[in-house]
């Protein structure tokens, strides 16, 4: 039985390659003549000759025509047939260039060289941008036609117009047409056709064809024309401004899911327990040194498992974090509970030591952490460019506020949080054993900020340093969204991201973050409990 | 009224403390400069100016406390208001190098030259006048904690909502001074000075004055904190510190108090950082770090907050560790100290090392009760 199938598994490749064999033979057949057109005396007759090659669409042509621009085709004197000729030990070999098959031998004074001029060599790459355009393959052809696009070479329209009615992919299709139109502007075709081009132009809109009408509307004299390219400009400016607020909103989301990140924890320590912890940026760091050290081991001992590399990293980040929050929070923080100012300077103490043993473990230097294979590159969205890694990282930080909403809300050990939040003395009445809670929400809120480093090490530098940049930043999401509420860290980090990417434009980078932590010195003072103050008794506690 | 008002602030131990601060302030230069450096009573130059600076670290510590362990606000933004006096004094310093910079401008200091700038900012006239800038050193910390306190003090931010805007506020100001359009060397700062009232920068006899300006400087907050603290102010400013809404329920404006007292511990910040600057040669943005705030208390919490003499004992002993452990090969361990001594101070030393010797020698309870400095009604206290 397995013979059997073996041997059909043969019969089948056999006549596969038979026919395969047998496709380009007969497009030889046809090119053959062609082919032997080049080798026609004349420049112009050569011009002509390149050009009924590249009539034919067949992706064949192009090997040939690049070896006719390099020099290497050569026409035999006796029959003027066309041959690639290399040199060999007694004259040269030459094969048909259009099937590659070998055509024997001649010495140097059997066969002439094929000169080229400019001219012709222009001819050429014409051609074989044609060629490309009417090339098999998707991603060629549409490589191609963005060429052509940036180009807009009027000598082109008709080949243009031959690809355009091939053309089977809408999206090549229309990049042919604005192509053509491109090109049509170049041209001296009168007015309507430019004017009905601009139009094309201008309902693609974008960066680049700004560009291309800005330069049409500067260089053509009054008329029609000018007055169609400069209404298109308008239009296109319009639509690019939207397109830009969109752009800022889209950054200032990426911003804002980082600063989530980032803040997320500290919204539990700082605004559930209500224990300022200044070595939060730590637990960050720790995080993405975490991720570092997997990766690192993954690479000298499994490299193929190192698209999950990241996976791997998470609970590990989150168990390392977690564990050294639960260590502050026993051997430290548990002593200082109702002495806030003084649990602020001890762990800014934790902070300096945790950055300084990273520092002498690592080294001070930024250490690489790579990008696995689904997070690297971009997508388009209309004109906007979107990385897939802060594309991940904002799904990313919301996953994570789900889950810890859920934690928070649907388990024994949130609920208990809760309580012990609300009233420690009567949790600790009903039976809860409040100092372990403790520990174990500190731990908690250490463990998603070691998450967060996870992910932030995909985006920021590495370095002992990486926490620091966030903690003051946190702390602002936190305060300003309102203590103790998780909503409240959710709007605050998405407004501050968003307000700090639509200042940048008109302030500047770092202007605008003055500009957003101003705004929130004086939001403070209007709104001292946040945007989402608790009410009710839960102020009280 | 003023006078009674500063001399009953003199009691014995206070006026120990001062004599002993201008002694070593009087002793020291005089020892620089009138021994041979064979001698072994000589006091070699860099040992003066790292001891100068030392005291005007004294005073930002001393400033610290004022608010800190008097008045329960935990500023983390103190070194703004240093780095900004720094700057008043290092804007005067710049003016007083003239045609002697590397370009040789006689109008514009050397990165101004450098970025292209074809007149001096608006901001920096009248800092060719010594007079002009010392007003600037105390006006613009003062201005800034005046505002600056005022809306914080207004709309109740207390606790550690305070500490951290105080954090962002020198942030923000680290950020801004890093700017080169600033008009303040942005990166590098200013340096290179030559001058300072017309006597170089570097002799030692200019450095020895400066020390002993230092010493007299120190002195007199220490004189000024201590004639607040003896005063029915000042123990009203306890009462805020201890109980705040109780202070304000009996009928105390308690913002106004604080506020006077921030502003007026503001400006002794921007003196001791007017003093710094001509000493180390050098103020850039990087003084306005959060880090250098955070350091200045844990100065204040070494020695002792409460005690007017705590923080300067700390602010020594601290930075005399620091030079200690830096200079040698234990340079990369001075953080593990350093962070060590934040967790281990607020754990076991709440008192800081005078206020723990304070309470020991007095028997009877320490002249002003150290207590823990939660304002009552901070929300934070949501773990009790």
């Amino acid at each position: 039985m397995v013979d059997m199938i073996s041997r059909f598994k043969t019969l089948l490749a056999t006549l596969a390659l038979v026919v395969l064999a047998a496709i380009p033979a007969a497009h030889a057949d046809d090119l053959k003549p062609l082919v032997d057109g080049l080798g026609k005396s004349g420049y112009a007759a050569l011009r002509q000759a390149v050009g009924a090659l590249a009539a034919t669409g067949d992706p064949a042509v192009a090997p040939i025509l690049q070896s006719l621009s390099t020099g290497d085709l050569y026409v035999r004197k006796s029959d003027r047939a066309v041959f690639a000729a290399t040199k060999a030990e007694d004259g040269f070999k030459l094969t048909d260039p259009a099937t590659g098959t070998d055509a024997g031998t001649a010495t140097s004074g059997e066969i002439d060289k094929i000169k080229v001029n400019n001219a012709v060599r222009e001819a050429v790459t014409t051609a074989l941008g044609s060629l490309t355009l009417m090339s098999p393959d998707i991603a060629k052809r549409r490589l191609a036609a963005a060429d052509m696009f940036r180009n807009g070479d009027p000598a082109q329209i008709s080949l243009l117009d031959q690809a355009i009615a091939k053309e089977s992919d809408a999206g090549i299709a229309a990049t042919l047409q604005l192509a053509r139109a491109a090109a049509v502007l170049k041209s001296d075709q009168p007015d309507a056709d430019k004017i009905a081009a601009i139009h094309v132009l201008q309902t693609k809109g974008g960066r680049d064809v700004l560009g291309q009408l800005t330069a049409i509307e500067a260089s053509s004299a009054d008329g029609a024309v000018k007055t169609a390219a400069a209404d298109a400009l308008t239009s296109i400016r319009g639509t690019l401004k939207l397109w830009d607020g969109a752009q800022n909103i889209l950054y200032g989301v990426s911003l804002g899911s980082v600063l989530l990140l980032a803040a997320i924890g500290l919204a539990i320590t700082f605004g559930v327990m209500g224990v300022i912890n200044m070595a939060h940026g730590e637990m960050v760091m720790l995080g993405a040194y975490t991720t570092f050290v997997v990766q690192e081991l993954i690479r000298n001992n499994a490299p193929w498992l190192f698209d999950w590399s990241l996976a791997i990293a998470l609970p590990l980040a989150f168990l390392v974090a977690g564990l050294v929050g639960v260590l502050i929070e026993r051997m430290v923080i548990r002593y200082l509970y109702g002495r806030p100012l003084e649990t602020l300077l001890a762990t800014w103490g934790v902070s300096l030591i945790l950055q300084q043993a990273i520092r002498t473990w690592f080294g001070p230097n930024n250490r690489e952490v790579g990008n696995p294979s689904w997070m690297s590159g971009a997508f388009e969205l209309g004109n906007l460019t979107i990385t897939y890694n802060r594309m991940w990282i904002v799904v990313f930080s919301l996953v994570v506020f789900a889950a810890l909403m859920l934690v928070l809300k649907r388990t024994s050990f949130g609920l208990q949080t809760r309580a012990v939040t609300q009233n420690r003395p009567m949790a600790s009445s009903m039976g809860i054993r409040t100092p372990w809670v403790d520990a174990l929400t500190f731990g908690l809120g250490s463990g998603i900020a070691g998450i967060a480093g996870v992910a932030l090490s995909q985006i920021d530098n590495v370095s002992p340093n990486l926490g620091q940049g966030y903690i003051i930043d946190s702390f602002m999401v936190v305060v300003f969204g309102g203590v103790g509420n998780l909503w409240g860290t959710l709007v605050g980090a998405f407004t501050l991201g968003i307000a700090n990417k639509f200042l940048e434009p008109y302030a500047g980078a770092v202007l605008g973050k003055i500009l957003v932590l101003v705004f929130i010195i004086l939001f403070i003072q209007k709104r001292p409990r946040g945007l989402f103050a608790l009410k009710g008794r839960a102020v009280e506690a | 009224m003023l006078t009674s008002f500063i001399l009953r602030a003199l009691d014995r131990r206070t006026s120990i403390v001062l004599l002993v601060i201008l002694g070593i302030g009087i002793l020291l230069p005089v020892l620089n400069l009138a021994t041979d450096p064979s001698s072994p009573f000589h006091v070699p130059t860099y040992v003066l100016t790292l001891l100068g600076k030392y005291l005007t670290y004294a005073l930002l510590a001393l400033s610290v406390d004022l608010v800190w362990g008097f008045c329960g606000i935990l500023s983390l933004g103190h070194g703004a208001f240093f780095a900004l006096g720094g700057y008043g004094m290092g804007m005067y310093l710049m003016r007083q190098i003239g045609d002697r910079g590397t370009y040789g401008n006689p109008i514009l200091p050397d990165f101004m030259v450098f970025l292209n700038w074809k007149e001096l900012p608006w901001f920096w006239t009248g800092f060719d006048h010594f007079w002009f800038a010392a007003i600037i050193v105390l006006l613009v910390p003062g201005l800034l904690a005046f505002v600056f306190g005022w809306f914080a003090f207004r709309s109740r931010v207390t606790g550690v909502y305070l500490s951290i805007i105080t954090q962002a506020m020198t942030y923000a100001l680290l950020l801004a001074f890093f700017r080169n359009d600033m008009g303040f060397g942005g990166n590098n700062g200013l340096t290179d000075f030559k001058d300072i009232l017309g006597f170089d920068i570097q002799a030692d006899a200019t450095r020895g004055a400066l020390f002993f300006a230092s010493a007299l400087a120190l002195a007199a907050g220490f004189w000024i904190c201590r004639a607040v603290i003896a005063s029915k102010f000042g123990k009203v400013l306890v009462a805020v510190r201890d109980a705040e809404s109780r202070t304000r329920f009996i009928g105390y404006r308690v913002e106004g108090y604080k506020l006077v007292v921030w502003t007026l511990s503001a400006m002794m910040a921007g003196v001791a950082g007017a003093l710094y600057v001509p000493q180390v040669g050098i103020i850039n943005p990087g003084e306005f770090a959060p880090a250098n705030s955070i350091e200045a208390v844990i100065w204040v919490a070494v020695g002792g907050r409460g005690t007017l003499i705590g923080p300067i004992v700390g602010a020594l002993l601290v930075n005399f560790g620091k030079t200690w452990f830096t200079s040698g090969m234990m340079a990369e361990y001075w953080l593990f100290v350093l962070g060590s001594l934040f967790v281990l101070v607020t754990l076991f030393l709440p008192k800081g090392v005078v206020g723990t010797l304070m309470a020991k020698k007095d028997r009877k309870p320490a002249e002003k009760p150290i207590e823990d400095v939660v304002a009552p009604g901070a929300a934070v206290q949501a773990a009790e």
